[in-house]
């Protein structure tokens, strides 16, 4: 359990050993890492800025982490959200999920990105290697994928 | 008095992160926050010139426009997310 908004990096390998520490009743760990491509739409981009609402971050994601506990039997969960200066390559999102059996840990995982993207208020500021910088809108297609899970 | 918060192009737009404003009594929704910012200034207008794209937040959780602004210590104004 755990929701963490930083500027730092963060280590994957260090983070879910924290998590899960000598448990030995997990069965599936699965883990999502998000990074920062070096292109959008077809430009090449140098750099991004991500903003936050301070509080409210936490509380979404503390709120669709919640949920994801009460649709699937899950026994750790895990989500990091940096904000603040970032270069191509760089990680902006991990979520992981611990679960008994693969199924809840992979549907959790889903569940928890595609609620976060469209509830956690962040906003990208991406740099291209040419012109202005310029916000990035919000993807209609991830609506759709947070619209799924009502059903 | 209530806390008003901006962020992203809103922030950048209205050109100030937040203020602290005394509502007047016949502002009760957010809809109707919006059209008294509007009216206050050429950068709200311009902030909110497609309103039905600014979204809201009342205490830190998200609002429709309809919802009442009676009560609320901090009220925020930001494009749609696009975190992740």
């Amino acid at each position: 359990m755990g929701v963490r908004v930083q500027t730092a990096d963060f280590d994957l390998s260090r983070e879910v050993k924290q998590l899960i520490g000598g448990r030995t009743d997990v069965g599936a760990i699965v883990t999502f890492t998000g990074t920062v491509r070096d292109e959008a739409k077809g430009q090449p981009i140098t750099a991004m800025a991500l903003e936050h609402y301070p509080g409210m971050t936490e509380a979404e994601l503390e709120r669709v982490e919640a949920d994801a506990r009460q649709r699937w039997p899950l026994q750790a969960t895990l989500i990091i959200h940096r904000y603040g200066e970032l270069k191509p390559g760089d990680n902006i999102v991990l979520v992981v999920t611990a679960s008994a059996h693969r199924q809840a840990a992979f549907e959790a995982a889903e569940f928890l990105m595609d609620y976060l993207k469209t509830r956690a208020p962040f906003w990208k500021k991406e740099t291209p290697a040419e012109g202005e910088s310029h916000w990035v809108d919000a993807r209609e297609s991830d609506d759709a994928a947070a619209e799924r899970w009502k059903s | 008095m209530t806390k008003i918060l901006y962020f992203a192009w809103v922030r950048e737009k209205v050109g100030k992160a937040e203020e602290t404003l005394a509502l007047p009594a016949n502002v009760t929704t957010v809809a109707e926050l919006v059209a008294w910012l509007v009216a206050r200034g050429p950068e709200y207008a311009e902030a909110f010139a497609k309103p039905e794209i600014v979204r809201a937040a009342i205490d830190k959780s998200h609002v429709k426009i309809s919802a009442s602004v009676r009560g609320a210590r901090e009220i925020a104004f930001f494009p749609p997310v696009s975190g992740g």
